[in-house]
């Protein structure tokens, strides 16, 4: 079977548990290649968690995770991923261009250093998101838009074909979050696959392909126009739904 | 005394001594620094007073066991005890709602009383474990110490053995900073690309017992902590580039050397105190003069740079 029709991206039965105590619960999907993906629900829905379970970086109490048809481990090198904002320390004495440069280390080994080919590729990254004019900056003296930014050119260098993003627009200027979108249709465009999770229902119709509504357990995964429905998305966010009620009657009229 | 005098005091009293002495400093407080650098970065920097506080029940069994004070199973017990701090604070903060801090505040106060109790009841009130020795360290005694032979020099040992553990240090600082920097960055994403972010930790955290076990017959266990500490704070106010924060670490390292023979023969002060009281003094100097944000420089600039010109553009040439 070739790239093209192996799902990118296919769990069965995920399962997560912090201290015994579950955050997710058996999710199935299958994310077909070329396809952008917000992944939507309200906090605490284990958005993240699901996302890192994907990476590994959580450990899983059950299930698997496949990408492009094998397991994790063998196809890391092609998932790229995207922390929040705030799980990283902004203080830290690093550059600009150091952070873009991690996102090269994951083919470099343990020991063998940044060449020439990987600080290009970092520097290509930069400046497709418009922050290479700041290399030397360093980290804390950015703006939240900028650190995202960094953030995702830094995903770039990783060149991957699969990539999971954390809230990428969280906290950033109109700017940055349109420039976001654009970068994100152009990745598409390419052919890679790309899950966001995404804290705004309003724009989420408008932004991706496909969404992945998540509470807890996975409420519906499909293209926009099926699942961005009221009874869904009043499913995905309880009873809450006086905050929602004006996007659910935008979902009615789609 | 006239100024000159002032200098060249250490040399006129202690001879090559002076050189011992700096250099047996300055290789306990640099491999001090360069992990003690990534112990801050990492907000750990207590995990070092509880590893050098742990150290003592290991040191009091393995003497308890070979009834010899300079065994190297004193720097093996010790190095154990100082990881299996380092494992309790894991195990309280993983399992229990404990937090960090406080799950570290245990561990060290705990273990520490434990090798007070074992000293008493293993070794009997009246051994030659000096605790003073422990908590303060011998370094004013190294000169008293055997000596080896080396290129025709009569080395004292100890300085030789600390020099091998700088060495050890700084080549596995060369091969893994790139590792260590980025799983103290960003642990996730480090996790993202198989790194294991427990095997570094121990990892980092054995080494760190290491090099406190070594330094702390020299320093002894309290001032210890200061050499982790204090270069890589003070080298943090200096610059933005991990790369340069190490050296200027490793620079405040062989200035608190220098520093702590001159206040030792100048005042006849316990020389490793002095050491640190020079640390500290460095330290605020680069609080107050620091490049990057010194109190001063802020002091005169006063405007603050705006982070955001631009962002508007940038985003333009992108849509
Ligand atoms: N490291 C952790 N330890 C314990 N519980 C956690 C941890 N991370 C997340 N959780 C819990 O798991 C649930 C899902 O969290 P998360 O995945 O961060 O949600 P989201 O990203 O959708 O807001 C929440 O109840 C949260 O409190
Ligand atoms: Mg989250």
């Amino acid at each position: 079977m070739s790239d093209e029709q192996q799902p990118a991206l296919e769990t069965h039965d995920l399962t997560v548990a912090y201290h015994k105590r579950p955050a997710l619960y058996g999710i199935d999907v299958a994310v077909p290649a070329g396809s952008l993906v917000g992944i939507v629900g309200p906090n605490g829905a284990g958005k993240s968690t699901f996302i890192k379970a994907v990476m590994g970086v959580v450990p899983s109490s059950g299930g698997w995770v496949k990408v492009f048809g094998k397991p994790l481990r063998e196809n890391l090198h092609r998932v790229g991923y995207v922390p929040q904002r705030e799980s990283v320390d902004w203080d830290f004495p690093v550059t600009v261009m150091d952070v873009a440069l991690m996102g090269t280390y994951g083919g470099l080994g343990l020991f063998r250093r940044p060449g020439k080919a990987e600080k290009k590729r970092a520097s290509e990254a930069l400046e497709k998101v418009g922050m290479l004019p700041y290399s030397n900056r360093q980290i804390g003296n950015l703006s939240g838009g900028q650190q995202q930014r960094v953030f995702l050119a830094r995903a770039l260098a990783q060149d991957s074909d699969l990539y999971l993003m954390d809230e990428p627009f969280a906290g950033v200027d109109a700017a940055t979050e349109a420039a976001i979108v654009t970068l994100l249709r152009e990745m598409r465009e390419r052919g890679k696959t790309v899950l966001v999770v995404h804290h705004d229902l309003q724009s989420a119709g408008e932004y991706f392909d496909r969404l992945l509504l998540l509470n807890m357990r996975l409420v519906a995964f499909g293209e926009v126009k099926d699942v961005y429905t009221r009874e869904l998305l009043q499913k995905t966010y309880g009873g809450r739904l006086t905050i929602l009620s004006e996007v659910a009657d935008r979902a009615a009229k789609l | 005394m006239n100024m000159i005098e002032y200098i060249t005091l250490p040399w006129d009293v202690l001879g090559i001594g002076a050189l011992w002495l700096i250099l047996m400093a300055f290789f306990v407080a640099l491999p001090c620094s360069q992990m003690g650098s990534f112990l801050i970065l990492r907000r750990m920097a207590l995990t070092g007073d509880a590893i050098s506080h742990s150290v003592f029940p290991g040191v009091v069994i393995a003497f308890y066991i070979t009834g010899d004070l300079s065994s190297p199973w004193l720097i093996v017990g010790a190095g154990l005890a100082g990881l299996a701090s380092t494992v309790i604070i894991e195990l309280i903060h993983k399992w229990t709602r404990v937090k960090q801090d406080a799950a570290t505040g245990i561990s060290f106060t705990a273990l520490f009383a434990l090798g007070v109790l074992l000293m008493e009841l293993l070794l009997g009130k009246n051994v030659d474990l000096d605790l003073e020795c422990v908590l303060h360290g011998r370094l004013g005694l190294l000169l008293e110490d055997d000596r080896l032979a080396l290129f025709g020099l009569m080395v004292p040992a100890p300085v030789l053995v600390m020099a091998g553990v700088a060495l050890v240090t700084m080549v596995l600082l060369f091969f893994f900073c790139r590792v260590m920097m980025l799983s103290s960055f960003d642990a996730d994403l480090a996790a993202s690309f198989g790194y294991r972010p427990a095997v570094i930790h121990y990892g980092m955290m054995f080494v760190v017992s290491f090099i406190v076990v070594a330094a702390f017959q020299a320093v002894g266990a309290i001032l210890v902590i200061a050499l982790l500490i204090l270069p890589g704070a003070a080298a943090y106010l200096c610059s933005y580039r991990l790369k340069v924060m190490l050296l200027i670490a490793a620079l405040h390292a062989l200035l608190s050397a220098v520093g702590g023979l001159y206040l030792h023969v100048w005042f006849n002060s316990n020389m490793a105190a002095s050491v640190v009281v020079s640390g500290g003094v460095l330290f605020v100097l680069a609080w107050l003069l620091g490049p990057v944000d010194g109190v001063l420089w802020k002091w005169f600039k006063e405007e603050v740079p705006t982070p955001e010109e631009s962002s508007d553009q940038v985003g333009n040439r992108l849509s």
